[in-house]
């Protein structure tokens, strides 16, 4: 059976300019940050970032590495808004394709079921369906007479993950409480990448928990990063809970550019707290 | 008889939102919307679902800003909200940053889409909730930049755009309350349009119409909104907010 670890600059060494990448978790929770730093320090630019967002987005847009984003929100959870987002959004910088979070999972989930679009009745009335125009509708062909929104499948170049627990071949698991959608991200792509907490023998993953923690199948699974502390600042319950202190001062490294270059430097050269062990392990 | 505060009147007008929904999910927003939706489930509204803020529903009767004490009954991880948000079981009460006349609310952005003069949050789930499942919404600070003409942006779905949007969107479309620091309202049958319900105690007609950007439906005389019991009143202060949040979202 494969062998599929790797390091996170080998995962990015797979990554081109230009690319549609997923990254899964949600807001300031279980993000593949180890795998987003990496892409900081590449020379990886024009890329379309589709996200439940949280500062993965707001990293990626304040360092110029994103041409569109595909999103329903972006927030940092305890701090509601992320300040490098709305930076770039207010100088219109990226481009957006903005959907309700509900339309992202059926975007994601016909890219993974290779079916062109998916109906739904959310979008309907609001900003969303007239804000995108190459959005449309179908008839309900049984005859309700209803007109719903064909919302069209979101195939991925790449999706990058983050999860509690992994074997070496990708069968990975979370052990907080809720898989968030890093299964549909990677139905979704063309290659996925899992970072996780730790990589243990596939026996151990199911010694303690229900195999329904198991939400990535190794059929999906391109490569494993083994990323201890590899969603810091984000959550990973259990291991770890977000580091608020370490958000707040990514939130304020927005006031200014100097405020920005200093949280970059620290955050990405290691050695700092910010950048602890996840940085000794991926370089 | 009482000596309620402004905070705990919106506690009850967010309670009443929820009575005689029966067993569905209830989803608050808010510290007073939360702390209103627990006082429902305690009393009048037994059989409503609360979810502990992640991915669990819990059956008990916890403080705000405090863990989730109670009987797990259920896992409730986002894409089964979506599941059950499309299927209309639930009942949300969310905060938009404009609403208007006919209930169009918007929280993504203020000014043009394309380059935004305020990026906000984004749409999140209000597009899908407001045309699957019933919606409320609570205003903490009742103010003519809240209650506009006419939203930017409409995140959530309003009387006329969803009129104007076909039978896929009026089918389940359902706006129910719109609850704020100074009154209640719901929508006229008739054409739709924003309506006063009652007042909190201590507040004129006149002064929600001068803090409202848009003509209000006012039929007759307009009732007080009502007042807490002295049952409910210790549930708010004692167990469901002993440490007093509510006066943080609505000063006294």
């Amino acid at each position: 059976m494969t062998d599929k670890q790797m390091s996170a600059r080998e995962v990015v060494g797979r990554l081109r300019s230009g690319m549609t990448i997923g990254i899964g978790g949600w807001a300031a929770r279980r993000k593949p940050m180890a795998l987003v730093r990496e892409i900081l320090r590449s020379d990886l630019t024009d890329l379309t970032i589709v996200s439940y967002g949280g500062p993965d987005v707001g990293l990626l847009c304040a360092a110029g590495k994103v041409r569109k984003l595909v999103f329903g929100f972006v927030t940092l959870d305890s701090v509601p808004l992320d300040p490098h987002f709305r930076a770039a959004r207010q100088r219109g910088e990226i481009e957006v394709a903005e959907y309700d979070e509900g339309m992202l999972q059926w975007g994601l989930y016909a890219a993974g079921l290779r079916l062109p679009f998916l109906p739904t009745r959310a979008g309907l009335g609001s900003s969303v369906w007239s804000g995108n125009p190459g959005l449309r509708t179908v008839a309900d062909p049984y005859g309700s007479g209803d007109e719903l929104i064909a919302m069209p499948a979101i195939p991925l170049d790449a999706a990058l993950v983050h999860m509690n627990r992994a074997d070496v071949h990708g069968n990975a698991q979370f052990l907080g409480p809720d898989p968030y959608f890093d299964d549909l991200f990677c139905l979704a792509a063309e290659q996925a990448f899992v970072s996780c907490e730790r990589i243990v023998p596939t026996a151990e993953l199911t010694a303690q928990a229900h195999p329904a923690t198991l939400v990535l199948k190794r059929l999906v699974v391109d490569g494993v990063v083994e990323a201890p502390g590899g969603a810091h600042f984000t959550s990973c319950v259990p291991d770890y809970d977000v580091d608020t202190q370490a958000l707040h001062d990514y939130a304020a490294s927005a006031a200014s550019p100097e405020a920005w270059a200093e949280f970059r430097r620290e955050y990405l050269s290691g050695g700092a707290e910010h950048a602890r062990d996840a940085e000794a392990r991926t370089a | 008889m009482t000596d309620a505060t402004r905070a705990e009147v919106c506690v009850i007008a967010c309670a009443e939102a929820f009575r005689g929904d029966g067993e569905i999910l209830a989803s608050a927003f808010g510290t007073i919307p939360a702390i209103g939706v627990r006082l429902a489930r305690a009393t009048f509204a037994p059989d409503l679902l609360l979810t502990d803020g992640e991915a669990q529903l819990v059956r008990g009767t916890w403080a705000v800003g405090a863990p989730a004490d109670g009987v797990v009954e259920g896992w409730s991880p986002f894409r089964r909200i979506f599941d059950l948000v499309w299927h209309g079981k639930r009942h949300a009460m969310m905060i938009p940053v404009q609403i208007d006349r006919y209930g169009n609310t918007n929280i993504s952005a203020l000014g043009d889409h394309a380059r935004p003069k305020v990026q906000l949050i984004g749409v999140r789930g209000a597009p899908g909730n407001t045309v699957t499942h019933p919606v409320s919404y609570w205003v903490p600070k009742h103010a003519p930049r809240a209650f506009v003409p006419r939203v930017d942006l409409v995140s959530g779905v309003g009387h006329d755009s969803a009129a104007a949007a076909g039978t896929g969107a009026r089918r389940y479309h359902d706006l129910r309350r719109v609850v704020t620091n100074l009154a209640v309202f719901d929508f006229a049958p008739e054409g739709g349009a924003m309506r006063l319900r009652s007042v909190h105690p201590g507040v004129t007609v006149d002064e929600v119409c001068a803090a409202t950007g848009f003509p209000l439906v006012i039929e007759g005389e307009v009732p007080e909104t009502r007042l807490p019991t002295e049952e409910e009143l210790r549930l708010i202060r004692d167990v469901l907010d002993p440490r007093g949040l509510r006066d943080e979202e609505v000063p006294a």
